[in-house]
């Protein structure tokens, strides 16, 4: 055996070793596994790198993506390139919670469970819910934990999705319900928003109804109606939301939804291309016995201090086995920590500020831009704009001059080929927009 | 307050009790647009009750937490089934730069070569050690990774024209995601008994396998940390019967380069790349599950897939067999920057990683099993479970005791009361990356708590007397949830008096 990698295996302690153990190699550890099964030859896999080697490969890999300090940006539909405060680097790099595992053992483990029960606070508060889990893997899966719940506490098997409820939410939750015993309905949209009416008929015989506030092509919906039209057919009512959105727009709590869901990565979390990011799930206190993942309560110890502790595990896997409410374990704490801090950073007037700016970057670009608007209804920071060629085509023109103008909704919406979205954080400047405008013009002309 | 200690031990209090209006941390740029009114029925009436705190204060809180915590970093943490490694800390900076960190995820292929070279790199080399040759990276987690394969079974089956095969067999030493993953993909559950040996019982299982039998989530090496002698009969087995074979990854750091799953007979994979592959645990997350398959399976995988064509990498949507999507984008990709740095790291000496696991278990558990119950006596594999039960029934000292006491010689305790199998279960898994003295560090103070078991019992009753709180009231946590702070004057004043 060498000493590779990070092993430090010296030729003293490897043969103390076995001689402790009683064997004389390291071979007959493995005399258990039957010989037809053992592997004999070296792996096939590329040689060792020693770490300044290492970290050049990275370099050269990551040299090769356009990213958004390399390309100006204005993709969104999902994820957003706001900013994340310094803070958030400093503390997620802290040994004791980066290398920390699920705080099974609470007196090993105090940091990190205060820092959720914090965390469950500010999402709480943000959506008007009463309790927030530890988080969810991402917004896409949160949907289907949502419809898990649902499925239980209504007994009913219709699932019932506006269609501007983003595309790849959609996607996973057909991929999900089929083993919940659920079929999914889908309502589309009427000039880029949903239609209450509409959303009340196919609610009427549903387990749940979700919708997405602000949609996915950037228009505000008729939120607190949507979520009536949900209640009164007797499904649960559920908001998919954008936390940056929640200094501006009205929590889900206040206009009667069940619950609210979302991608997390907005507050706190770089692009990543994709991930690990934070799915948040809050509810109303009649679903805490039904929610998924972990919850982190407060208590007292032997001696009357405040602590706190993982709290009704019974739901959980661990215990519940194939009762549980769900399946998940490992989740995205350290994430929707990131997000926590970032939260605290903005505070109440940080967040609203952000809010406006957006919003206000959002109404600049429609002035700015040359091309008219694909629905005429409100926005909070994409818009939609018509091009005069094929959306895809306008991406790939914009590229070559340095500017990604943002996602051809054709993608996902086969009518809409002609539809730009373009999505605006308080990172891009009102220069930015000019320097978009003009790319448009010059590339739609 | 009786604790003498007390003025000794920070005792942060919440963020929200910092607050004081008119303080505020960061600034947004407004650039000086106007800002359009929002609808009104749209708009927020009450702002959040976010804390109104300066940076200067957020920095000291957000410092004092990670103080009362104890990760891999602080000190030897053998949380067996966990794979608790060293997280090198390299794999932090190469997740940072700004190529990988601020890519985003819809960003056309030809923008995002680097990225998915990346991603296939790392699927060739988990082909490799799992011995199956198509892999989607798409799952969040290990637990999202049985569900996937549950699901690929359900459409492999549906596509067979066997939509009557709904039973998924599991072993009663199976971690709790698998029953759980069994029920959320709607299949039945059957349990299969574990002989004296830790083997599946082979009886057991010809009498419950037949045709109504989707097949087998299996963890190989076990929960109790054995490899199941009898692998290939189980695999023949199933296959004869038509039903498929599911690796529970959970345990994969036993066997890197000495035994392949695929090569065992199992159809379908998935890895932790947070246990053997050393993304960092987080506190709770994050995790990637990728999955593994067998060629036959793989037109069912998740789209979008990884393609290569010459040079070029893309990601394929068009996969009219697919399950369909199980997360958003293509994975939780920091983590694969991780695991791929984590391999490139080692290279073929992956195998050393395993046999040093597998080593330090070996001696953990030859130094240990004359003072604590060792239910199963085998050579082990990268972890073992031994029992307090002698312990328990001559000194009233329990499982949770000795761990607790663990805390006391600042030693993360290991896993305790699983697999359920075994009372009084202790599970202990060291990891790769322990030097022996660590390793008898561990011994002389699990020994030291077997003699107070005996001697001063009271004090690993008591125990742990060191860390920021005595034990916790559990139960009353669930009894009464406050999973919230409540923002009540009274309960903020009561707080304030309770010191």
């Amino acid at each position: 055996m060498s000493i590779a990698g990070y092993l430090s295996l010296t030729d003293a302690d490897l043969s103390a070793m076995l001689e402790a153990i009683g064997v004389s190699s390291i071979d007959d550890l493995f005399e258990q596994i039957p010989e037809g099964v053992r592997f004999d030859r070296p792996l096939d896999v590329p040689e060792a790198l020693p770490e300044a080697a290492l970290v050049r490969h990275f370099e050269e890999l990551a040299a090769r993506n356009a990213d958004t300090s390399r390309e100006l940006s204005f993709l969104g539909m999902g994820i957003y390139d706001h900013y994340v405060p310094s803070i958030v680097d400093t503390f997620l790099s802290r040994g004791e919670l980066l290398t920390a595992y699920t705080p099974y053992q609470p007196e090993m483990s105090q940091g990190v469970l205060q820092a959720i029960f914090e965390y469950q606070t500010a999402i709480c508060e943000l959506t008007g819910m009463d309790v927030s889990n530890a988080s969810g893997y991402d917004g896409t899966t949160v949907a289907a934990d949502a419809c898990f719940i649902a499925r239980h506490h209504t007994g009913r098997s219709k699932v019932v999705l506006a269609e501007t409820l983003n595309p790849m939410v959609r996607q996973v939750v057909k991929t999900y319900a089929p083993g919940f015993g659920m079929e999914v309905t889908e309502v589309p949209h009427d000039g880029g928003t949903i239609d209450p009416a509409r959303f009340a008929g196919e609610a009427r015989d549903a387990a749940i109804a979700i919708f997405q506030q602000p949609n996915a092509f950037g228009c505000l919906e008729p939120a607190p109606e949507l979520a009536a039209a949900a209640n009164e057919g007797g499904a649960l009512s559920v908001a998919h939301v954008d936390l940056a959105s929640l200094g501006l727009l009205e929590a889900p709590g206040a206009y009667g939804c069940a619950m609210a869901i979302g991608e997390g990565q907005s507050i706190g979390n770089y692009q990543s291309y994709g991930g690990p990011h934070y799915g948040f799930l809050a509810a109303g206190n009649e679903f805490i016995r039904r929610m998924p993942g972990r919850i982190v309560g407060e208590t007292t110890d032997l001696e009357g201090r405040r602590g706190f502790v993982l709290t009704l595990q019974t739901r959980e896997q661990h215990i519940r086995r194939e009762k549980a409410t769900s399946n998940m374990t490992t989740n995205q704490t350290l994430l929707a920590l990131a997000g926590l801090i970032t939260l605290c950073w903005l505070g109440p007037e940080g967040l609203r500020e952000l809010g406006e700016t957006c919003t206000a970057l959002a109404a600049y670009a429609k002035e700015r831009v040359g091309l008219p608007l694909a629905f005429e209804r409100p926005t909070f920071k994409e818009v939609a704009f018509r091009t005069p060629i094929p959306a895809r085509e306008v991406v790939a023109r914009a590229r070559e001059r340095g500017v990604h103008p943002g996602y051809p909704l054709g993608r996902d919406y086969p009518g809409l080929d002609d539809v730009l979205l373009v999505a605006l954080t308080e990172k891009r400047t009102p220069a930015d927009v000019d320097r978009l405008a003009d790319v448009l013009s010059e590339v739609c002309s | 307050m009786s604790d003498a200690n007390a003025g000794a031990r920070p005792k942060p209090g919440l963020i929200f009790e910092k607050s004081k209006p008119g303080r505020r941390a960061g600034r947004v740029p407004s650039y000086g647009l106007p800002v359009p009114e929002l609808p009104a029925e749209l708009r927020r009436e009450s702002p959040p009750r976010l804390p109104d705190v300066p940076e200067n204060d957020i920095f000291r809180h957000f410092t004092q937490l990670p103080d009362r915590n104890f990760g891999i970093d602080t000190g030897f943490y053998p949380l067996g089934s966990c794979t608790m490694k060293h997280n090198p800390r390299v794999n932090e900076r190469v997740v940072g730069l700004p190529g990988f960190r601020d890519l985003h995820p819809l960003q056309e292929d030809e923008g995002a070569q680097g990225a998915l070279e990346l991603m296939w790199e790392l699927e060739q080399i988990l082909a490799e050690v799992a011995g199956l040759p198509a892999v989607t990276l798409q799952p969040a987690a290990g637990s999202q990774g049985e569900l996937t394969g549950l699901m690929l079974m359900r459409a492999v089956f549906a596509d067979r024209g066997e939509p009557g095969r709904n039973v998924i067999i599991t072993a009663d030493t199976a971690h709790g995601t698998n029953p759980a993953s069994v029920t959320m993909a709607g299949f039945e559950l059957e349990k299969v008994a574990t002989t004296d040996r830790g083997n599946l019982d082979l009886e057991d299982l010809r009498a419950k396998v037949d045709d109504r039998t989707a097949g087998l989530m299996l963890t190989n090496p076990s929960t109790l940390g054995l490899f199941d002698e009898g692998i290939e009969a189980v695999a023949e087995i199933f296959h004869s019967r038509g039903a498929l074979l599911y690796y529970d990854g959970a345990n994969l750091n036993a066997v890197v380069g000495r035994s392949r799953p695929g090569d065992m007979g199992f159809d379908i994979v998935h890895y932790n790349l947070h246990k053997t592959f050393s993304q960092p645990h987080g506190g709770g997350g994050p995790g990637g599950g990728p999955v593994a398959v067998r060629s036959e399976i793989e037109p069912f995988l998740p789209a979008p897939t990884l393609v290569r064509e010459g040079d070029v990498f893309r990601l394929d949507h068009d996969r009219p067999k697919s399950i369909g999507r199980v997360r958003g984008f293509a994975g939780p990709f920091g983590v694969f920057v991780r695991s791929y740095a984590f391999m490139r790291a080692y290279g073929p000496a992956l195998k050393d990683m395993s046999e040093a696991a597998v080593l330090n278990a070996n001696y953990l558990l030859a130094r240990l099993k004359d003072v604590y119950d060792l239910p199963y006596d085998r050579l082990c594999m990268h972890e073992f479970v031994l029992s307090a039960r002698t312990l328990k029934r001559e000194h009233g000292i329990t499982a949770l005791d000795v761990a607790k006491r663990l805390m006391d010689h600042r030693i993360h305790p290991p896993t305790i009361y699983f697999p359920l199998v075994v009372p009084e279960a202790l599970m202990i898994e060291p990891t790769e990356t322990e030097t022996k003295e660590r390793l008898d560090e561990f011994v002389d103070a699990m020994r030291s708590i077997a003699g107070e078991a005996v001697n001063d019992p009271d004090v690993l009753k008591s125990a742990p007397l060191t860390r920021p709180v005595r034990r916790l009231d559990e139960v009353k946590a669930a009894k009464h949830p406050i999973v919230r702070y409540p923002f009540e004057p009274e309960a903020e004043e009561a707080r304030i008096e309770a010191g």
